[in-house]
């Protein structure tokens, strides 16, 4: 008879290696999702232990206790009590600690033992633990907590073999019996009483020597230094961008001419026609404009997922906490608005490491301003068009600073937007505590920087295969239909249902500086903000007519004025049309107001700016 | 709490310099003028290793009114604002 699936999870404070854990003990066996009614990852994996017995393991938000001061910390402590609806109560719980810092983790689980819960201590990073001369009395320390302990070093293989093995011991003689829960949110005598007895527990069982991780603090002297870490902070952010941009031109290019490639042979096989153009515009020209950008997204991840492994993050948060203090926004909001330069979906998913509703609402509404890489197939595509690619004062490619000054403009609006909503909305308002943890510096992990970076790119590419290539059918096809009358002399899409619907939006736009063949563009860019570059390149590919695609840049080099080009730069920095945002600030915020605020406000500062750049660059005559 | 240190006068951690060694006295979190109500205040240094009798150092100041500041708590490091840090009485 096959044994029953076993519910493991991870608990732990922030920063123990729970993640690492569940990447070692499940591979590539996950399922990502979320906890119903909230944004919150739900990572659930599945192994096989040793003796065979199957595994379902979920990775829990991290915690200093079961109070459940955010949503993140509701999630961990419903979960472990068995109310979080639709979950099974873990049969076996694994607490998780950094061994090189096991004060506040004694106290949790000491808190988590009264939950009546099965459970085991790993020792985690024993690695570390053990090259810092910390010795552990394993065998003394599960005495004293009534709780078996194993050591583990998630990131090395094998490193889990112990903690597998005492799996399938326990595993094997859980009772059945009902368990008492005499958990209950503690009092401040309790909490105190709580960390004595697990500071005694750690002075019997641990010997720390006073040898502090050296190299956190020689970096930290140089990347916390008040104007040193802020000169270092805006060089890191600086070679991002750059980074973004020159690195990623040769593969994009190879991907570029790959499709081209692709696009003429089709055009030469096919019989001319419907199909050869349904494949050629809307198909190859559609989706290839947008996988093209592929690079670029790996990139800017890779730089974000390396900062996080490396412990840069809270670094980042401490260094701008006043700075973003004077624009209203709280310390811990950098890390959720750097996380939006990727894509705000992500980056308003983690604002729920905010705890104050109020902090929490304003980073949400300016986590869209951030540059998300949506926009950067638009801005490529326009800046190289647009923006001769020559180096200024020698060594500064000239694209890229055009590029840091348009990411510049997002996080400056974004600053004093927040400024604004502090000033009118929120005044009564004290500011929230700061209080984070700097964990020590590690090593960058290939495997899980491996991982997350490739969970991305899927992700992109998915979207591009779903939402994208639909997107990109229907633009061809309101392009393509009506066809035009026998013996008419104007270009077939002139005739066109995308002709009729961006015309008719044109007057509302053209203020702007922005033509038909933009309003249709910008329309299907709901969906996905980058498709508005494969709606531009599908509009002018069959506007163009039978001749070889050309490259879509050079097309808008002789149909745009610089000045039109300008504004629909400025119309990105905002962007208010990007459906997934709007509906994932719905459900953050349970709001359909704060949804709509932020549309509107987006809007307008949209139009604003376009309507602005446009004016100038016209009076400066680029038009 | 324990008087082991009559020497030095106690001081809330929120006006130390960087640099300054101490040792926890006790926390006073209605003195900190925090957001956060005492109770809560209190709960949340306590859960962060802010306890009687745990060795602080300032090790990192910000720029702005050299705020935040960067605590070593026994062997971990926390940041925290100064205002919040006034709940901390060391010597
Ligand atoms: N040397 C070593 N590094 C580890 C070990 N486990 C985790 N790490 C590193 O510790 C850092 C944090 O690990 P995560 O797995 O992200 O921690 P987490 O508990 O999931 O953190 P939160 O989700 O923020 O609560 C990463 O840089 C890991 O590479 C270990 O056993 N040994
Ligand atoms: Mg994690």
């Amino acid at each position: 008879m096959e044994a029953p699936l076993l519910h493991l999870a991870l608990v732990g404070t922030p920063n123990s290696g729970k993640t690492s854990l569940f990447n070692a003990l499940t591979g590539s066996r996950q399922k990502v999702a979320n906890y119903p009614g909230v944004t919150v990852e739900r990572k659930e994996g599945f192994f096989v232990t040793p003796l065979g017995r199957q595994v379902s393991v979920v990775d829990l938000p991290g915690t200093y206790s079961l109070r459940g001061r955010s949503p993140d910390e509701e999630i961990t402590r419903d979960f472990v009590l068995g109310k979080a609806s639709g979950e099974t109560v873990p049969d076996l719980v694994l607490c998780v600690a950094d061994s090189t810092n096991l004060r506040l983790t004694i106290r949790l689980l000491l808190e988590l033992k009264r939950t009546g819960r099965p459970m085991i201590l790993v020792l985690n990073m024993f690695d570390i633990a053990s090259r810092r001369g910390i010795t552990v009395d394993v065998e003394r320390l599960a005495k004293e907590l009534g709780v078996p302990v194993v050591t583990s070093i998630a990131v090395r293989k094998s490193g889990t073999a112990d903690l597998l093995a005492l799996t399938d011991e326990i595993s094997a003689k859980l009772a059945a019996e009902p368990r008492e829960n005499s958990w209950r949110a503690l009092s401040v005598a309790e909490l105190r009483a709580t960390q004595r007895e697990a500071d005694r527990i750690i002075a019997d069982c641990v010997s720390l020597p006073a040898r502090p991780d050296t190299w956190t603090a020689r970096i930290d002297a140089v990347v916390l230094h008040p104007v040193g870490g802020l000169i270092v902070l805006a060089a890191i952010l600086f070679v991002m961008f750059q980074a973004v941009f020159a690195w990623a031109q040769p593969l994009m290019d190879l991907l570029n001419n790959g499709f081209d490639a692709l696009g003429e042979f089709v055009h030469a096989t096919l019989p001319a026609g419907l199909l050869q153009s349904f494949l050629q515009n809307g198909v190859i020209s559609g989706v290839g404009s947008v996988i093209v950008f592929l690079p670029q997204i790996i990139i800017i991840f890779l730089f974000i997922l390396l900062l996080e492994d490396f412990g840069y993050m809270a670094r980042a948060a401490f260094l701008m906490d006043r700075i973003m203090g004077g624009a209203g926004l709280h310390g811990r909001a950098f890390i959720p608005l750097l996380s939006s330069f990727a894509c705000a979906i992500p980056g308003i998913m983690a604002t729920r490491v905010i705890d104050n509703k109020r902090d929490r609402l304003t980073t949400i509404l300016i986590a869209p301003l951030m540059t998300c890489s949506a926009r950067i197939p638009v801005y490529t595509l326009i800046i190289s068009a647009f923006i001769p690619a020559r180096d200024v004062w020698g060594f500064i490619n000239l694209q890229g600073l055009v590029m840091f000054g348009l990411y510049a403009a997002g996080i400056t609006s974004a600053l004093l937007v927040s400024f604004l909503i502090k000033f009118f909305m929120l005044r009564d308002y004290a500011p929230a505590p700061f209080m984070l943890e700097l964990p020590d510096y590690k090593m960058p992990r290939l495997k899980s920087i491996a991982i997350g970076v490739y969970t991305r790119a899927k992700m992109f590419l998915h979207r591009a295969g779903t939402t994208i290539f639909s997107m990109m059918v229907l633009i061809w096809f309101l392009a393509s239909f009506p066809q035009p009358p026998a013996g008419a002399t104007e270009p077939a899409i002139d005739f066109s249902l995308a002709a009729i619907i961006g015309k008719a939006l044109e007057p509302l736009l053209a203020p702007v500086g922005f033509n038909w063949q933009i309003a249709v563009a910008l329309i299907p860019g709901m969906a996905a903000r980058e498709v508005a570059v494969a709606a531009l390149g599908t509009v002018y590919a069959i506007e163009g007519g039978k001749e070889a695609a050309e490259q879509i840049g050079q097309v808008l080099a002789t149909k745009w004025s610089l000045a039109t080009a300008m504004s629909m730069l400025a119309w990105y920095i905002f962007a208010p049309q990007c459906a997934s945002t709007l509906a994932v600030i719905r459900r953050e915020t349970g709001s359909w107001t704060w949804m709509a605020v932020t549309f509107f406000y987006m809007l307008v500062l949209a139009y604003a700016a376009s309507l602005l750049t446009y004016n100038v660059a016209v009076a400066l005559g680029a038009g | 709490m324990t008087d082991t240190n009559d020497t030095r006068s106690r001081i809330p951690l929120g006006l130390a310099q960087r640099g300054y060694i101490g040792v926890i006295q006790h926390l006073s979190a209605g003195d900190a003028g925090s957001a956060l109500s005492d109770i809560e205040l209190e709960s949340r240094l306590i859960e962060l290793g802010f306890v009687e009798g745990a060795r602080v150092e300032v090790l990192h100041e910000g720029l702005v009114g050299r705020d935040p500041i960067a605590v070593r708590v026994d062997n971990i490091t926390i940041a925290i604002r100064r205002r919040e840090a006034m709940a901390i009485i060391v010597a």
